[in-house]
C-alpha cells in the first residue's frame, strides 16, 4: 500500500484507498481544502473555494461507498475551471463582467462528474473568458507557477494546472481553444488532454470561439485523465456540436503497447524558436518510445506555420460574436446611471471586459467588418482547410504526431504582456490541433533549468484512447509526472 | 496593415465598447501589430480551396421531435438580471 501523503496520490490511488477504507472522502476533502486555503495567497489558483458543499458531497460519497454503491470516481475531489456553469455557485469566467453571476444550472460536464460521485472543491482561476496564455488576464489577479512563483503557470487553464501541480487537488477540468489545456500542463509538469472537437459536451461552458472550443482534463497522470474523460465524454442533445460516437472505457485501454506505434515527428516544430534544452528532453522521450518498439519518422506539415495568424482571425471573429450576448441587460455587469440604451451597452461592456478581451472583440469586429471579411476571415478559413489537410495526410502514414507543447519552459510574470503578438506565439505548436479539431495531449518529458517541459502528442479524430495509452506508456518508463515542487511536497 | 485612431473608434462603436483615451492609443498600436502578423496569411496560395467553418466534415444539424422539453424558468434566470420589474428586463427609455 502506498504510504504517500493523500495529496501526493493520483485519482487511481485515492480510489483504491477509499475502497479499502484507508481514509474517508470527508477526511480527504478536509485535507485538500486546507491545502487550497493555505496555497491561495501564494498561487491564487482559485476564484472560489466551496468548502461547505464539498464536505456535504464528500459525506454523501462516503455513504455510497459504505452502501457498496461506489463508482470509479465516487468521493474523489476535483476542481472545475470557472468557465463551467455550476448551479448555485458563482461562475465568473475570470471576468468582472460575471463577477456576481450565480449560474442557474450545471454545465453537462459538471452534472456528469457530479453524478459520477466526484466532490467539487471549488472553481479555478483562469484568463478572462479563456483569452490568454499566461493566466495574467484574470480579473481576479494572475495565477502563479508552483515551481517558481515569479513565473506564469501558462493559460488559460492556469488555475487548474497550478492546483494539480501543487497537489492541492488530484485533477481538474479545463478547456482548450488554442492550447489552454496543453500549454499550462507543459509549464507546470502536469498531464493535460484536449479531446476531439465534439467529444465532450460544451453545454454550460461559456463560449469563446465555437469552432475551436473543447472541454478536457488536467491531472497528474494519463491514467487519471482517462478516468475523468470516460465520465465526461459523450453525446449531449443540448450541445449542437456534440458528436454521437460511442465512448470507450479509456482507462481500460491504457495497457495498449507502444510496440509498432508509428510516430511522426513534426519537422516544422523543431525548425525555429524551440529552446535547445527543451529539444534535448523531447529527443530523449522519443528515444524511450523507440526503445519500446515504436517506429519514428519525420513528418512535414507545410502549412502549420500559418496556424497562429489563422487562429488570430478565426478566434477573435467568433469571440466578437459570442461575447455580444454580454449587453448589461439580462445578466452580468451593468454600468451606473446609463443615459440611454447605447450608453448602457457601451459602458457596461467597456467596464465589464478587461483589456485583452476588448482587444480580441475589436480584432474580430474588424476582420468581420464590411470590406475586410474576404481578405481576413474567408482567407483564414481557407488556410485552415490547408492546415487541416496537412494533418489528414500525415495520419495516412503515422498513428500519432509528436513534438513540443511549448517553445520554452515557463516565463516570468509580465515578460510578455506588453506585446500581445509575442504572447500569442506561445501557442505556435498547440493551435494546429484546434484548427483541425484533433485530440491532443501534453505529457511531462523532463526538466529544463529546473522547470518542467511537455511532449505533445496529437492523433486523428476520436483517437483519445491511443493518445492516452501512448502517454501512459511513457509514464510507466519515466517519473517526470511524479515530480512535485519542493514547497508543495 | 496599420490602423489609426478613427479606425479604433469606429471598431469600438461597432463592437459597442466604450474606451478610455489611453485605451484608444494602446489599441492603435496592438491591433496594428496583430493585423501585421495576420498579414502572413497572404503568403498562402488558397486558390480553389474551400473555406473551412467547422473542424468535423459532414456534421449536420440534428432534428428532434417537436415536443416541449424545457419548462418556464424565467424567474430563476432573471435572478441574475441587473434590473427586472414584473418579469420584464428594464432598460433606459428607447421611445420618447
Amino acid at each position: 500500500m502506498s504510504a504517500a501523503p493523500l495529496h501526493a496520490r493520483t485519482l487511481a490511488e485515492l480510489a483504491a484507498g477509499l475502497a479499502a477504507r484507508e481514509f474517508s472522502s470527508v477526511e480527504l476533502t478536509r485535507h485538500l481544502l486546507a491545502r487550497l486555503e493555505t496555497a491561495q495567497p501564494q498561487l491564487n489558483a482559485m476564484v472560489s473555494i466551496t468548502a461547505e458543499t464539498a464536505l456535504a458531497a464528500a459525506a454523501q460519497a462516503d455513504g455510497a461507498i459504505a452502501a457498496g454503491k461506489a463508482g470509479p470516481l465516487t468521493g474523489l475531489p476535483i476542481v472545475h475551471k470557472d468557465i463551467f456553469c455550476t448551479q448555485g455557485v458563482r461562475t465568473t469566467c475570470g471576468s468582472r463582467m460575471l463577477e456576481n453571476f450565480v449560474s442557474p444550472y450545471d454545465a453537462t460536464v459538471v452534472a456528469k462528474l457530479k453524478a459520477a460521485g466526484t466532490v467539487m472543491l471549488g472553481k479555478s482561476n483562469m484568463d478572462e473568458f479563456a483569452m490568454g496564455s499566461s493566466n495574467e488576464t484574470s480579473h481576479f489577479g494572475p495565477v502563479r507557477n508552483p515551481w517558481d512563483t515569479t513565473l506564469v503557470p501558462g493559460g488559460s487553464s492556469g488555475g487548474s494546472a497550478a492546483a494539480v501541480c501543487a497537489r492541492l487537488v488530484p485533477a481538474a477540468t479545463a478547456t482548450d481553444t488554442g492550447g489552454s489545456i496543453r500549454q499550462p500542463a507543459a509549464l507546470t509538469g502536469t498531464t493535460g488532454l484536449k479531446p476531439t472537437y465534439g467529444r465532450v459536451s460544451r453545454y454550460g461552458m461559456i463560449a469563446f470561439a465555437s469552432s475551436l472550443d473543447q472541454a478536457g482534463v488536467l491531472a497528474a497522470s494519463a491514467e487519471d485523465c482517462a478516468l475523468l474523460l470516460t465520465a465526461m465524454a459523450g453525446f449531449d442533445p443540448r450541445d449542437s456540436t456534440s458528436v454521437d460516437v460511442p465512448v470507450p472505457d479509456y482507462a481500460a485501454a491504457l495497457g495498449a503497447s507502444a510496440k509498432g506505434l508509428r510516430i511522426g515527428v513534426v519537422k516544422e516544430f523543431f525548425d525555429t524558436g524551440l529552446d535547445a534544452d527543451n529539444e534535448r528532453q523531447l529527443r530523449a522521450a522519443l528515444a524511450v518510445y523507440a526503445s519500446l518498439g515504436a517506429t519514428i519518422e519525420e513528418v512535414s506539415l507545410p502549412n502549420v506555420g500559418l496556424s497562429v495568424p489563422t487562429y488570430y482571425v478565426v478566434a477573435p471573429a467568433e469571440c466578437s460574436s459570442n461575447l455580444a450576448r454580454f449587453d448589461g441587460v439580462r445578466f452580468g455587469h451593468r454600468c451606473e446611471k446609463p443615459k440611454d440604451l447605447l450608453d448602457l451597452y457601451q459602458r457596461s461592456r467597456g467596464e465589464g471586459f478587461g483589456a485583452e478581451v476588448k482587444r480580441r472583440i475589436m480584432t474580430g469586429t474588424y476582420v468581420l467588418s464590411a470590406g475586410y471579411y474576404d481578405a481576413y476571415y474567408l482567407k483564414a478559413q481557407r488556410v485552415r482547410q490547408l492546415i487541416s489537410a496537412d494533418f489528414a495526410r500525415a495520419f495516412e502514414r503515422v498513428d500519432v504526431l509528436m513534438g513540443p507543447t511549448t517553445p520554452t519552459p515557463a516565463f516570468a510574470l509580465g515578460a510578455k504582456t506588453a506585446d500581445p503578438v509575442t504572447m500569442y506565439l506561445n501557442d505556435i505548436y498547440t493551435i494546429g490541433a484546434n484548427l483541425a479539431g484533433l485530440p491532443a495531449l501534453s505529457v511531462p518529458c523532463g526538466f529544463v533549468r529546473d522547470l518542467p517541459v511537455g511532449l505533445q502528442i496529437v492523433g486523428p479524430h476520436f483517437s483519445e484512447a491511443k493518445l492516452l495509452a501512448a502517454a501512459h506508456a511513457l509514464q510507466r518508463e519515466t517519473d517526470w509526472h511524479r515530480q512535485i515542487p519542493r514547497l508543495w511536497l | 496593415m496599420s490602423v489609426n485612431r478613427s479606425d479604433i473608434e469606429n471598431i469600438a462603436r461597432l463592437a459597442r465598447l466604450s474606451l478610455k483615451e489611453d485605451e484608444v492609443a494602446g489599441y492603435v498600436e496592438t491591433l496594428g501589430n496583430i493585423l501585421a502578423m495576420v498579414g502572413q496569411l497572404d503568403r498562402a496560395d488558397t486558390a480553389g480551396v474551400d473555406p473551412m467553418a467547422h473542424p468535423l466534415a459532414g456534421q449536420t444539424q440534428r432534428l428532434r421531435p417537436d415536443e416541449v422539453t424545457e419548462t418556464d424558468r424565467h424567474a430563476l434566470y432573471q435572478e441574475n438580471a441587473p434590473r427586472v420589474e414584473g418579469g420584464y428586463y428594464i432598460v433606459p427609455r428607447v421611445i420618447e
